[in-house]
Parts: C-alpha cells; structure tokens; sequence
C-alpha cells in the first residue's frame, strides 16, 4: 500500500489527467445514453410491441465482451478505429440497456389509476407524460442510470486497451510490467469511483423517491446537468488533435512502452509536440490505428508485419523479410523506417531448473519432454500463422492438453511458479533473467525475424522531414543488450518507462 | 327547453367476445340534477362514465353532453369541462394538496395569482383549510381527506358537469356519511349536472335526485328514491336485500336518516374522526 501511496505522489499530475479523461468519457457516455435511452424508453413502452425487441437488443449488446466490441469497432468508420471516441461508443450501447429497461419499467410501473385520472382531466398525452409520467417514473430511470454508470466506470478501464486513456492505462501497464503496485494505483481510484458514483446516484434516487420533492433536490438535478453539459462540451473542445502534433502509439507490452516513448522522445527533442497514445491492446489494433491516422507512428517487428499483418508466408531471411514488408507497407501508405537494431524474436523459454537438470538447449531438445508438459501462451501466439499451431508441425511437439491461454506477461511468472512449464516470450523480454528462465534455441529457424523498426505514415513523414530525420538516426542504435537492460529496468527494478527511455536517449545522441 | 346536459341515446357498448356492458342504454339528465347509478360489480357502471367524457365511445347510439354527440367534442375541450373523482381518488403523490387542485387550472394557462385564489377557495369550499392543507402531501391526508382533494381537484375549473366513481367506496361509515353531508352541501352552492355511480344502495339513496339500477347493461329503473325503493322488480329488490346496511324500504325512513347523519358532521372532530 505504501509503494501505491508513493507511486501516485510521484505521477499526481498524470494520475489527476487519467482521472480526468475517465471522468470525462463516462460522464460524456452515460449522458449521451440517457439522451437516447429515456425517448427509447418512452416509446417502447408505449408501444409493448417493439418493447421486447428494443430490449433485446440492448440485451444482446450488453452480453458482447466489451474487448470483443472494441474490437468490432476498429474497423468501422467516424464512430470506429482507436481512441476516446471509439471507446465512447460502446460505453454508450452498454449504458443504453439499464435506461431503457427501468424507463419502461418506471413508466409501466404506474398506477393504472393515477394516469386514468390524469386522462380524464383532459391532460393531452405530452402534458400526462411531463407532468405526471416522467416525474414518477424519474427514481427508477436514476436507478438505470446509476446501473450505467457504475457499468460505465468499469467498462471504461478496458477502453485504455484502444488508446482512450482513463485509469485503465495504469491497469494495463501494469499488467504488462507485472507489477502489482501500477495495477493497484490505477485499479483502487477506478473502485472508489465507481462507489462514489454508485453512492451519489444513490442518494439522488433516495431523494427523488421520497414524497417530497423540494426545491434543492430539483436544483441539485438541475445543476449535475449543467456540469456534465458543460464537461461535455469542454470535452469535445479538448479531444482534437493539438495542432501539428504527431501521435505515437504502442502496443500494451513493457518492450512496447519503451520502444514507443523512445520514439516520442526522439521527435520531441526536435521540437515537434508528441501525442501519445500508448497501450494499445494488439498488433491489429495499432495496425488498424495507423491505417486510419489515429496514430502516426509505432514500432513494429518485421516478421509480425509479414505474417500477421499482411498474411504472407514464413520466411527466414532478415533482410529479404525487411524488404518484402517495406514494399507491402508502401503500398498502404505507411513507411517502414530502418530497423532499430536488434531482432525481438519468439523464445521459447522453460524453467532454468528444468532446463539444466535435463539438459535442454534446443526446441527439439523440449519435443521430447513435451508429453508430460502444459504450455501456456499469449493470445496472439495461439493464434497467429508463424505462433503455434506451425510451432507444433516443425518440431512435433505433443502436449497432452491444449495450451494454457493466458496475458503474455503474466505467462513468465506462470512458468516460474511451474504453473506451465514451457511458454513462448519476447527474447528481449528483462523478465527472463529475472525469474531464472532458459531461452531454447530455434535450430530448425522456424521463427521469422523479428527486426524492430519504427512504421510511420508517409504523409506524416513528408509533413515533418526532422521527424524523419530524428528516426532515421535511430536506426541499429538499440542493440538486443541495449533493449533488454531496459526491459530489466522496467520490469524488474520498477523504474519509470519516461525516465528509462531519457536516459538511453541521452546515451546514444 | 334547453337540451338536457347529457343524454344517453340507445348506447351499445361491448367489448367482445363477453356480452355487451350496455345494451341499447336510454338516460337523460337534466342540468344541475344528480343521478345515482347503482348496480352490482361489473354492471357497466364505470364504462356509464367513461362515455361521457369520451374515454370510451359507443359502438352504437350516441352519448350527448350538452346536445352535442361526444364524437363531435375536442376530447380535451370535452374533458376539461367534466370534473372526474375516482374510487382510488387518483390523486398524484408527488404533488401537494395544492398542485393536485391546481393541475387543470395550470393546463389551462391559468395566471399564478388567480390559480392560488382558486385553489384556496376550492379547498375552503371541501371544508379543508387551505393554509395548512395546500402544502402538504396526499400519503400525509386521511383517506377522507383525500376523497375532499379529490373533488376540490375535480371541481377546480368550475365544469357544469361531475362524474363520481365510487366516490366514497373506501371508506369507514362515519367518514363516508360526513361526506355525503358535505357533498349535499357543496352541490347545494355549485348545482353541478352530476352522474354518480355506486354498488351501495344505501349511497344512491343519500346522494342522488334521481336513483338508477343498472342490470346486465340495461336500465332497469330510473326514478326518485322512494320510488326505486319500493320497487317490486327482481333486479331492484335484489339490490336493495343484498346490502344490510340499507333502511327498509319505507321513504320515510330513507328521509329519516338525513337528519341523523348531519347531525353527526357537525359533532364530529375536524380531520374526519382520524
């Protein structure tokens, strides 16, 4: 608790700009959701007909996995891609279902009697609704609202995964560096918010369910709905790109955060503002990124980019790879600047134990142990054409049961805690030598070469020639010793990425 | 003659497949009379008043409220100018006393001042203070003061015509026989066209000009109390040997009662005995 305590002293102006920004996004979905929800609500309640439909499809949006929505998202134009706006949209379709349900719950919840009476005293039926329906039907709709916005809270930490920032940012980079301390420091102010937001709308349902109505309550509702219009609209102010900024992206893995404030820095340091907006959860999302122009820059790996993104076979010549991909991404758009210097291949690690006690050393050396072995990967690797199923089929391996599927990083501590015994990490991962892993030698090449280099758009690039410039000098500058000591330093001696990624900086210029 | 204020012309109402809730109905009321409707649950009773201010419509026939058919009223217009109390009295519970009475008055773009001089004065008119009963909330009010809020609201723009559901169904015989006083009182000074319905004989006998049977969707009589209440008709006696509570059927002691009962209100502890 003490080392959280000291984190947020140490990042209060970022912790304040991530509370912020999951303020903000809440805030702004859930009163876009009532702005929909409510006049939905009100129709399918009037019409009982298309009430079970509308429900039901709130129903089914709600089931969709919120990752898995981001996902479907990605691609689809204006409300798609990365970013606060993507992440918008869907906590808006999850926070449409609770309003909806307790709008036409609230309203067919009314005595029959009360509305009959209204009828009847010649209440035309926008004055039964104003007067009488809605006010009554008002604690069960804050009561669906409140639902949304804890749902929201929630939901919006898994936004970070594409890049809309909030507290999730903490999570995931903490998770990604394996350390429990950023999780904490960005998962306890998510809590407290959900129970302060959870208690405040609490108490307005209480206050609205109450008989009386007075004054202050109707001022209070009054005055929460001039803040968040106000936040809304300071929101939208604020969400546009900072002008002739460049953005930087990176995947959500320490190596990653490291590579891509390396990058920022790099352009910083010309003068340029940098955009960042790291974390992003996967290849295809930061792929799909670049393609759109939320991001202008992140580091890919060239057999990644041969295989996963642009589908081509397996091949492993480093240079011919380099080549091939450079072209396929010129196609698009998007340059492939020099690599960096050093090739973050798969590696296929076990216990060190295990490894000197039966003497492995190679992957072939592992096919023979693998019947009585589990193995645990990372999603991408499960499925990815140069991950594992081709693994399986150039060395035979034969595990008794089908691979663990885990987060990467949390895989390492998994192997060291003989969870699984073998799993497939970066080889410029710092957590090997930390945990006492052994890297087994690919002496059948089934891996690509995985050189780094920074991917840009071209158009950037043209716009900012230092920018260019800066990178190009980047180029062999970081060697696999270079990366993995600042792996090390991230994910073992916990030292600040920014910090980590200053320091080579000042090194190598 | 001026037309009579609401007539029923050989109304047919069904709701299919059950039979029909009124067969061929002939009612006329006069202006300023009150017409007690009783008959047995499920007698076509409600459906009566709801044809009158076009809540329903008659599948056949004609309902005419001031001589003209409810089909040519605006059913706002139309049921702005009928006042309507029900059983469960309706009242909203997230408005006070005071902006219950006040919803129609406000409807109808009233100026606040003259709405405040009127909600006081309906309240005074019910024999409740307006000062101490305006703020406060329906849950804080006995049920007979409910009732009294109820037809303070009903009668708030001052509408030639009331339609009473079981208006004072719910509640114990002190209270209700308080306000049956009341009402005669209140009618004596408005002079409402008032259509009345109950399941209590003994109500009819006390509230209406004229009394009404209601059997099977038709009308089986129509007349002046003492009159229906020696009736020898099957369906009327059947009413009137159901309800213990009822006086024997002798007119005088029908008129009897009134005295009585009057002189109980004004014994009575403000705040209808609660």
């Amino acid at each position: 608790m003490k080392a959280v305590l000291t984190f947020w002293a140490l990042h209060r102006g970022e912790l304040a700009a991530l509370l912020g920004q999951h303020v903000l996004l809440v805030a702004t979905a859930t009163l876009v959701a009532v702005a929909l929800g409510v006049p939905l609500g009100i129709f399918a309640a009037r019409r009982p007909r298309v009430a079970a439909p509308i429900v039901a499809c709130a129903n089914i949006v709600q089931t969709v996995p919120s990752l898995a929505m981001f996902g479907f998202l990605l691609p689809v134009p204006l409300v798609g891609g990365v970013g606060a706006r993507a992440a918008l949209v869907v906590l808006i379709l999850y926070g449409l279902l609770p309003i909806v349900r307790t709008t036409i719950a609230g309203l067919r919840g009314i005595d029959p009697s009360i509305r009959d009476a209204g009828i009847a005293m010649g209440m035309t039926s926008g004055e039964l609704l104003r007067q009488v329906e809605l006010p009554l039907a008002l604690p069960s709709i804050v009561a669906g609202v409140r639902v949304a916005a804890v749902v929201g809270v929630g939901s919006a930490t898994i936004a970070a995964a594409i890049g809309a920032g909030g507290l999730g940012e903490y999570i995931y980079r903490g998770l990604s560096m394996v350390d429990t301390t950023v999780i904490l420091a960005g998962a306890i102010p998510a809590a407290l918010l959900a129970l302060s937001v959870d208690g405040a709308l609490l108490w307005l349902e209480r206050q609205l369910s109450a008989r009386r109505r007075t004054r202050s309550v109707r001022t209070a509702l009054g005055a929460a709905a001039a803040v968040m219009v106000i936040v809304l609209i300071s929101s939208g102010a604020a969400s546009g790109r900072a002008h002739g900024a460049m953005v930087v992206g990176s995947k959500n893995f320490t190596e990653q955060l490291i590579l891509g404030e390396v990058v920022a820095q790099s352009i910083e340091r010309e003068g340029i503002p940098v955009q960042r907006r790291m974390n992003l959860g996967g290849t295809l999302i930061c792929d799909r990124a670049l393609l759109n122009g939320d991001i202008d820059a992140y580091v890919e790996y060239t057999g990644t980019a041969l295989t996963a993104v642009f589908h081509q076979p397996i091949q492993p010549d480093s240079s011919t790879v380099f080549a091939a991909v450079r072209a396929l991404y010129a196609r698009t758009g998007r340059t492939l600047l020099p690599a960096l210097g050093f090739n973050n291949t798969f590696a296929i690690l076990v216990r060190g134990d295990e490894a000197r006690s039966r003497r492995l050393q190679t992957i072939e050396d592992a096919a023979r142990e693998s019947s009585h072995w589990r193995a645990g990967f990372g999603y991408e690797f499960v499925g990815r054409p140069d991950g594992y199923p081709g693994l399986v089929a150039a060395y035979g391996l034969r595990f008794p049961q089908p691979p663990r599927v885990m987060d990467l990083t949390l895989s390492y501590r998994a192997l060291a805690s003989g969870q699984v015994d073998l799993i497939a990490g970066d080889a410029t991962a710092g957590l090997i030598k930390a945990l006492d892993l052994v890297q087994l030698e690919d002496n059948r090449h089934y891996f690509p070469p995985y050189d780094a280099a920074v991917v840009a758009r071209a158009e950037t690039l043209l716009r900012q020639p230092k920018a260019r410039a800066a990178l190009e000098r980047l180029a062999g500058r970081i060697s696999a010793a270079d990366m993995r000591a600042m792996n090390y330093a991230a994910d073992v001696e916990h030292q600040d990425i920014t910090a980590i990624a200053r320091t080579f900086l000042s090194r190598i210029h | 003659m001026p037309d009579p204020a609401i007539e029923f012309r050989e109304v047919t109402f069904a709701r299919p497949p059950a039979l029909p809730v009124l067969d061929r109905f002939r009612l006329t009321v006069e202006a300023g009379e009150v017409v007690a409707m009783v008959g047995r649950s499920g007698a076509g009773k409600t459906t009566l008043l709801k044809l009158v201010n076009r809540l329903l419509l008659p599948q056949a026939g004609a309902v005419l409220v001031q001589g003209r058919d409810t089909r040519d009223w605006e059913p706002i217009q139309l049921r702005r100018r009928i006042g309507y109390v029900l059983q469960e009295v309706g009242l909203f519970p997230h408005m006070t006393v005071g902006g219950n009475v006040s919803v129609v008055p406000r409807l109808e773009r009233w100026p606040p001042e003259r709405v405040d001089r009127r909600v006081s004065e309906l309240l005074e008119l019910v024999g409740l203070n307006a000062q101490q009963f305006g703020p406060r909330w329906p849950d804080e009010l006995s049920g007979g003061q409910r009732q009294r809020v109820g037809v303070a609201r009903a009668l708030a723009v001052d509408p030639p015509v009331l339609l009473m559901d079981e208006p004072f169904g719910a509640l114990d015989p002190l209270t209700r026989a308080e306000l049956h006083a009341e009402f005669r009182r209140i009618q004596s000074r408005v002079r409402k066209t008032v259509i009345i319905v109950t399941h209590d004989m003994g109500e009819a006998f006390a509230l209406g000009d004229r009394v009404g049977v209601l059997d099977e969707g038709h009308l089986v009589t129509c007349d002046l109390p003492h009159r229906v209440a020696a009736s020898n008709d099957i369906r009327v006696r059947r009413l009137l040997d159901a309800l213990p509570s009822v006086p024997r059927a002798h007119t005088d002691a029908a008129a009897a009662e009134h005295p009585s009962e009057s002189g109980r209100t004004a014994s009575a502890p403000p705040g209808d005995g609660r």
